[in-house]
C-alpha cells in the first residue's frame, strides 16, 4: 500500500493561514521594534507615549492590520471562486468552501480589526505590552474563521480551543487587576468544562455514525440520507452535547454563567470582541451543525434548542435589569441577544440563516462601539463602570452621549437602528416556520430589555447637581475612529440594510456532500 | 534459550524491582527516577508483543513528558522537603490495598482467560496480523499525514496559542500594576501613585 498524498488546496483556509502567520511575525517583531519588558527600563515614567496617533509604537498595530486585510482579500477571492465553481470542500473533507464560511469569515476579520485598533490605543494608555495581545487576537480569529468552515467536529474542537484559549488569557491581559483575573480563571476553569461536553458529543456522534466528518463520504450527511431514522437515540444525544459545548460559547443559558465575570474582568476592547466574535463562530458552527448537517433530524433537537432560546431571551432580559454596573449589564444582554439569533436557528429555513449571520454582523460592530466607549469612560482599571458613573455625560461629552444613546436604542431594537432591522429579520424568519409563540417571547423580552437600555440613557441626560465626578473620556484617534465607525454602521444598516441582507441570503449556500 | 525470554526476563526484574523499590525511596526524584525505568521497562515489554506505537507512546508520553512535569513539581516544592507520613484521609491505607488486590485480580483474571476475552476472536496473533498490513505504526502515519493532516496542523497552531498564553500569564508583572493616565482618584486607595502625568 502506497501513500496516497492528498490533495492540498491552500485557498478554503488562506485567511486563517494568512492571520496565523502574521501573528507569528507580530511575535517576532515585537522582539526587535516592540516595547522592551518594562522591568528592565530604568525610569518608569520614560514609557509615555508621544504625539501623533500614540507615538511610536505603530508597527505592531499596523502589522497586524495588514494580516486582517490580506485574510479579507483573499476570503474574497475564495468567494469568487466558490461562486463561479460553486461550494467544496478541501483537505480531505475537513474544510467547507462555501458562502456561508466566506461571509463569516469577513465579518470576523472587521471584528479583529476593530479590536486591534481599540486595543492599540487601550494598552498604549495602560503602558502594556503590545504584542502578544495582537498575537492573541490574530490567533483567535483564526480559529474563529476556522470554526465557520469546519466540516469536520474534530477541526471544530481544535479551533474552538484555540480561540478559546486565546480569549481566556486575553480576558485576563491586565494582570493588575484583580478581577481580570478572576474571571479569566473562571472563564478558562468553565470553558474547559464545556469543551469536555462537546468532546463528549463528538464521541457519541462517532459511535452512531461511525464518522466524524460532516459531509464527506461515509460522513454524517450520507449516513443520515442512507440510514432509516430508527435508532439515532445515540446521535441526538451526541448533537445535545454539542450543542452545550458550542451554547456555552455563545453565552446561552444556562450555560450563561461565566458571562457576566468575564464580561467585567476583561479589558473593555477584549469584552466587545468576546461579545461579537465568539458569538458569531459559535453561532456559525450551531448554524452548520444544526440547520444542515442535522437538519433531517430536526424533530429531535428543535424542541432542545426552542427551550434555550425562550430561557436564553427572558433570563438574559430580567436579569439585565437588575444589574448596576454597564459592563455585566451588557454581559446579560448579550445573553439575551444569543436567544434572539437562537430564534434564527429554529426557524432551519434559509431566511433564518442569513437573518442570523445579519444579526450577528450588526450586533457585533454596534456591541464593539458599546464597548470602546465604556473603555474611554472606565478609567485606567475599569472602575468607573456603574450605571450611576455615566451620570451627567451629556453635560460632558454630548456627543459621546449621542452615540451611546443610537448604540443602546440599537441593542433595544429601535426603528431606524441596524438592531431593529435584525431583530425584524430573525423573527420575521422564525414566523415564517410556524413558531410565532417564540417570537412573542422574544417580543417581550425585548420589551423588558428595553428597561435597562433607557435606564442607562436616563441617568446620561440627567442633569442632576449631586453630580459627585463628571464622566471623564480619555480617547484618542483611534478609539474616536472605532466608536464613530460603530455609530455610522449602526445607523446605516438601520436606514439601507437591503444590501447586507442580500448578500447575506447571497452567502446562504453550503459544501454539500 | 529464546533471545525474547531474555528480554522478558530484564524487564520483569526491572520493571517490579524498580516498583518495589519506589515504595521504598525516601527521595522523591529517586522515587521519580524508579517510574522511569519501571515505564521504560514496560514500554519494552510492548515491544516484545509487537505493539511498536503504543512502546513509543509509552516512552514519549509517561517516561518523558509526565515525568518531567512530575520531576517539575518535584523541584519546585523543594527537593529536600521531608514528606509528613501521617495520612491526610483515614482509611487511605486499607481502601489502596482493597483496589490493589482488585486490580491485581483483574490482571490474573484477563491472563488466564487469555486474550481472546480482551481482543475478541480474532485468536493470539491478533496483534502480529493488524501489524502486517500496513502496520500498526505505519496506518497511524498515513491517517495523520493525510486525511488527518489539517486537524495536525491546526494542533500545533493551539499549541502555539497555549505557548503565547502561558507567557504572558507567567511573565513578570514590572511595573505595569502603576498605570499611567489622568483619570480620578477612581475612589481607591493607593493604587495609582502616578497620576502626575498629563494625558
Amino acid at each position: 500500500m502506497d501513500f496516497v498524498a492528498p490533495k492540498i488546496a491552500l485557498s478554503g483556509i488562506a485567511p486563517e493561514i494568512a492571520l496565523a502567520a502574521t501573528a507569528l511575525l507580530v511575535l517576532l517583531a515585537d522582539a526587535f521594534i516592540g516595547d522592551r519588558p518594562r522591568t528592565l527600563r530604568p525610569e518608569h515614567g520614560s514609557a509615555r507615549p508621544g504625539s501623533g496617533i500614540l507615538g511610536n509604537r505603530w508597527h505592531l498595530p499596523l502589522l497586524s492590520l495588514i494580516g486582517f486585510g490580506a485574510a479579507v482579500y483573499l476570503a474574497l477571492d475564495a468567494w469568487d471562486r466558490v461562486d463561479a465553481t460553486g461550494a467544496t470542500t478541501q483537505f480531505s473533507g475537513m474544510i467547507a468552501v462555501d458562502g456561508f464560511s466566506v461571509f463569516v469569515k469577513i465579518t470576523l476579520a472587521v471584528f479583529g480589526a476593530l479590536t486591534i485598533l481599540l486595543g492599540h490605543e487601550y494598552l498604549v494608555r495602560r503602558d502594556l505590552e503590545e504584542g502578544e495581545f495582537f498575537a492573541l487576537v490574530l490567533f483567535s480569529v483564526a480559529g474563529m474563521m476556522l470554526m465557520a468552515s469546519s466540516a469536520d467536529l474534530i477541526v471544530t474542537f481544535l479551533a474552538l480551543e484555540t480561540f478559546s484559549i486565546a480569549l481566556y488569557v486575553l480576558v485576563g491581559y491586565q494582570r493588575s487587576r484583580l478581577d481580570g483575573q478572576e474571571a479569566a480563571m473562571k472563564y478558562f476553569l468553565l470553558g474547559a468544562f464545556s469543551s469536555t461536553f462537546f468532546l463528549l458529543g463528538i464521541a457519541l456522534v462517532f459511535g452512531a455514525t461511525g464518522s466524524t466528518n460532516l459531509y464527506g463520504e461515509g460522513g454524517i450527511t450520507s449516513f443520515l440520507a442512507t440510514t432509516p431514522a430508527a435508532d439515532l437515540s445515540l446521535l441526538v444525544l451526541g448533537a445535545g452535547l454539542l450543542i452545550v459545548g458550542l451554547g456555552f460559547k455563545v453565552a446561552a443559558v444556562p450555560f450563561h454563567m461565566w458571562t457576566p465575570d468575564a464580561y467585567q474582568g476583561a479589558p473593555s476592547p477584549v469584552t466587545g470582541f468576546m461579545a461579537a466574535g465568539s458569538k458569531l463562530a459559535g453561532f456559525a458552527a450551531l448554524l452548520r451543525l444544526l440547520d444542515v448537517v442535522l437538519f433531517p433530524l430536526r424533530w429531535d433537537w428543535r424542541p432542545l434548542v426552542i427551550g434555550i432560546a425562550v430561557v436564553t431571551m427572558i433570563v438574559g432580559s430580567i436579569l439585565a435589569v437588575v444589574q448596576d454596573d454597564i459592563k455585566r449589564m451588557l454581559a446579560y444582554s448579550s445573553i439575551a441577544h444569543a436567544g434572539f439569533v437562537f430564534t434564527a436557528v429554529i426557524a432551519t429555513n434559509d431566511r433564518g440563516i442569513s437573518g442570523a449571520l445579519f444579526y450577528l454582523a450588526t450586533y457585533g460592530l454596534t456591541i464593539v462601539g458599546a464597548f470602546a466607549i465604556v473603555a474611554v469612560l472606565g478609567g485606567p482599571e475599569e472602575r468607573r463602570t456603574r450605571v450611576n458613573d455615566f451620570r451627567g455625560l451629556f453635560a460632558a461629552h454630548p456627543l459621546l452621549a449621542g452615540i451611546l444613546t443610537l448604540l443602546m436604542l440599537s441593542l433595544a431594537g429601535v426603528p431606524i437602528t441596524s438592531g431593529f432591522v435584525a431583530k425584524l429579520v430573525v423573527f420575521g424568519a422564525a414566523v415564517e416556520a410556524g413558531y410565532t409563540w417564540v417570537v412573542v417571547v422574544g417580543a417581550i423580552a425585548s420589551a423588558i430589555a428595553a428597561f435597562f437600555y433607557l435606564r442607562i440613557l436616563v441617568v446620561m441626560y440627567m442633569v442632576d447637581a449631586e453630580v459627585a465626578e463628571e464622566p471623564k473620556a480619555v480617547m484618542g484617534p483611534l478609539s474616536i475612529g472605532v466608536i464613530g465607525l460603530s455609530a455610522a454602521a449602526t445607523l446605516v444598516l438601520g436606514l439601507f440594510w437591503s444590501p447586507l441582507i442580500e448578500l447575506a441570503e447571497k452567502a446562504t449556500f453550503f459544501a454539500g456532500p | 534459550m529464546n533471545i525474547e525470554v531474555v528480554v522478558f526476563g530484564v524487564s520483569f526484574v526491572v520493571a517490579l524491582g524498580s516498583s518495589i523499590a519506589m515504595l521504598f525511596a525516601k527521595n522523591a526524584v529517586h522515587v521519580a527516577l524508579f517510574l522511569v525505568a519501571a515505564q521504560v521497562a514496560l514500554a519494552l515489554t510492548f515491544l516484545l508483543q509487537g505493539a511498536y506505537f503504543i512502546a513509543a507512546v509509552q516512552i514519549i508520553v509517561y517516561a518523558g513528558a509526565i515525568m518531567v512535569l512530575f520531576l517539575f513539581v518535584v523541584m519546585l516544592l523543594g527537593v529536600d522537603r521531608r514528606e509528613a507520613l501521617i495520612e491526610p484521609l483515614s482509611g487511605q491505607r486499607t481502601i489502596a490495598v482493597g483496589l490493589g488486590a482488585l486490580l491485581a485480580a483483574e490482571i490474573v483474571y484477563v491472563a488466564v482467560k487469555g486474550t481472546e476475552f480482551v481482543i475478541g476472536g480474532r485468536g493470539e496473533d491478533a496483534l502480529v496480523t493488524i501489524n502486517e498490513d500496513p502496520g500498526n505504526v505505519k496506518a497511524l502515519a498515513r491517517a495523520l499525514f493525510s486525511d488527518y493532516l489539517l486537524p495536525f496542523e491546526a494542533t500545533s497552531v493551539l499549541l502555539v496559542v497555549a505557548i503565547v498564553g502561558v507567557m504572558v500569564l507567567a511573565r513578570r508583572m514590572g511595573h505595569e500594576g502603576f498605570l499611567r493616565e489622568t483619570t480620578e482618584d477612581e475612589g481607591s486607595e493607593g493604587a495609582e501613585t502616578d497620576a502626575e502625568v498629563p494625558a
